[in-house]
């Protein structure tokens, strides 16, 4: 029995991006300044994003994809991993937990949710989702002298490994009606035995919903998040209401869109009322929210429920539409998250919305970049969030789901009550407690970054657009 | 030979043990164990499937599991200690810290 190599072509990135997150691992036992540690992370993820384009194909028989789909998907996660590293950089040392390993476990987690958006392969799919979980778990506990994030770490395990048992007997049944675990060859048996309305098929849709519903904190799988957004430092807060979110979309897409395909309309009838329960949960419950990070939390819960919306539209349009959400998201919410960080100082948490007032009138910058962000998570133009959501509705509508969109647009009207509270404090109310601000260099640079993209994107919306429609091509 | 329905069976049997464990017992360690008794089901139900379709594919998967599911187990240990430092309990009633 003679062994072959398989290309390895297709998976430069990931596997520069392991050896990278190992290299990171060991530095960090000669580097005692662990700003450095960060920075040659940011750098290193750098230099993988160049391999970003290198030859797409699949590898490993059928088992990793890389494509257009999986490369955007892979932007993103390293948009999230280089703006999370920036805003940590001073936060942790606040915190008092400045390790090195935070940005090695970091980069794993990223290596993670690249796996999963490239998996074409529920084995593989499986590997990656819990190399980003197992990371991002340790991560949310990071700071493990603080009850808070030792319960949030608690609760985001037991939650996630539950979720995750129930992804795997999604995968056991689909692997005993069809013998396979390849997601093209189980679109090929589906369609080919028709399948339509099988109750074992159901069953596993259902189960799979389930847990890529935990993942991307879908109602009714949501409970965790307000806990261990709130819980887990603000930093990692930012990292995982972007990074994981976007990797569950990921597969989410991937899975119901190739090897699902032929049953669109059983997993349209289940993600449908998912859809309206997490944009109902999320902006209602969101409104009674005296904590800004669980206020984001039940935002970022919302924003989930838009996106499925792309998911649900079931064309390469939805979906297109869908990763360009998820990208402009990604710059508003941590750039959200970067204001947030700010306020923390020595002896101040800083997390009440209550500590938000006349902000503008002490430090007018950040009542300013905290404006902007509002106004993009509401979706107010000439802000990014805007056009995120109006291409997702677009599609929506060209989809046939024009009912789906007025519920949408409803939500998103409520969703403006909490948004705009906000900078309401920030601008109209006198202030009350004297707020230091935590300022950093790195800070500054994640929120130009963020600021310049959201307002870019805003008002040149075309261009992600197209790059997104172009990455779906040939999907 | 024993039929594939009965593996099935037990391996609903025992899987949905796991979720009323999960969600019946309030102490964290059994908690977890009830987890492990989930992924244990997904095992018995992927090696038999494995073996009535003469297919490698579940028996890889299953060796999958295990592994993910030890190195889980370590960082759900840690995390429980951690907790455990900070406030000895274990008790999921007792560790609220966060609500609303």
């Amino acid at each position: 029995m003679n062994f072959q190599l398989p290309d390895l072509t297709p998976m430069i990135p990931e596997l520069s991006m392991t050896a990278f997150a190992l290299m990171v691992l060991l530095l960090d036992l000669l580097i005692k300044k662990k700003e450095v540690v960060a920075l040659i992370s940011i750098a290193g993820v750098a230099l993988v994003s160049l391999t970003l384009f290198g030859p797409s194909g699949t590898t490993f028989g059928t088992m990793f994809i890389s494509d257009g789909y999986s490369t955007f998907f892979k932007i993103i996660f390293f948009v999230n991993v280089i703006l999370s590293i920036l805003i940590s950089i001073k936060y942790i040392a606040v915190e008092k937990i400045n390790y090195g390993e935070y940005y090695s476990l970091m980069l794993f987690s990223t290596i993670g949710m690249m796996i999963m958006a490239s998996a074409g392969d529920l084995i593989v799919l499986y590997l990656g989702l819990e190399l980003m979980a197992l990371s991002t778990y340790v991560l949310a506990g990071f700071n493990r002298h603080d009850i808070k994030s030792n319960e949030a770490a608690l609760k985001y395990f037991l939650l996630g490994a539950f979720s995750s048992a129930f992804l795997l007997y999604g995968i056991s049944i689909i692997y005993g009606l069809t013998g396979t675990t390849d997601l093209r060859a189980i679109a090929s048996f589906i369609s080919a035995r028709d399948l339509t309305d099988n109750f074992s098929l159901l069953l596993s849709i259902i189960f799979l919903t389930v847990a890529f519903g935990f993942k991307i904190a879908a109602a009714p799988f949501h409970m965790w998040a307000p806990d261990v957004y709130e819980g887990a430092p603000t930093s990692i807060t930012a990292f995982m209401s972007v990074g994981p979110k976007a990797a569950g979309f990921a597969v989410l897409g991937r899975v119901f869109m190739i090897a699902f395909a032929s049953v669109k309309a059983d997993w349209a009838a289940i993600l449908i009322p998912i859809a309206i329960l997490t944009m109902a949960i999320g902006n209602i419950v969101a409104l009674s929210q005296t904590n800004i990070k669980r206020m984001l939390a039940y935002s970022s819960i919302a924003h989930a429920g838009y996106a499925l919306l792309g998911i649900i539209t079931a064309n390469n349009e939805g979906l297109a539409s869908m990763m360009n959400y998820l990208m402009i998201y990604a710059f508003m919410n941590i750039g959200a998250f970067a204001v947030i960080i700010m306020l923390r100082s020595e002896g101040f948490k800083g997390d009440s919305i209550y500590d938000y007032e006349g902000l503008s009138k002490t430090h007018p910058l950040a009542a300013v970049l905290m404006l902007i962000f509002m106004f993009s998570l509401t979706g107010i133009p000439p802000t990014a969030g805007f056009i995120g959501k109006l291409y997702l509705f677009v599609s929506a509508i060209n989809a046939g789901y024009t009912w789906l969109v007025v519920v949408a647009v409803i939500f998103s009207a409520i969703s403006a009550y909490f948004y705009l509270r906000i900078i309401m404090y920030m601008y109209m109310r006198e202030p009350k407690t004297t707020v230091t601000l935590t300022t950093s260099f790195s800070n500054g640079i994640a929120l130009g970054i963020t600021t310049a993209a959201v307002l870019l994107i805003g008002i040149l919306p075309s261009y992600l657009l197209d790059l997104a429609k172009a990455a779906i091509k040939g999907f | 030979m024993v039929p594939l329905s009965w593996y099935m069976l037990l391996s609903i049997i025992v899987f949905a043990i796991g979720v009323f464990g999960f969600l019946a017992r309030r102490n964290v360690i059994i908690m977890f164990m009830s987890i492990e008794l989930m992924l244990n089901a997904v095992n018995i139900n992927l090696i038999a499937l494995s073996h009535y379709l003469q297919d490698m594919r579940g028996q890889i998967l299953a060796f999958f599991v295990i592994a993910v599911a030890a190195a889980e187990a370590a960082i759900g240990l840690a995390i429980i200690i951690a907790l455990f430092r900070n406030k000895a309990t274990a008790h999921v009633d007792e560790i609220k810290e966060m609500q609303g």
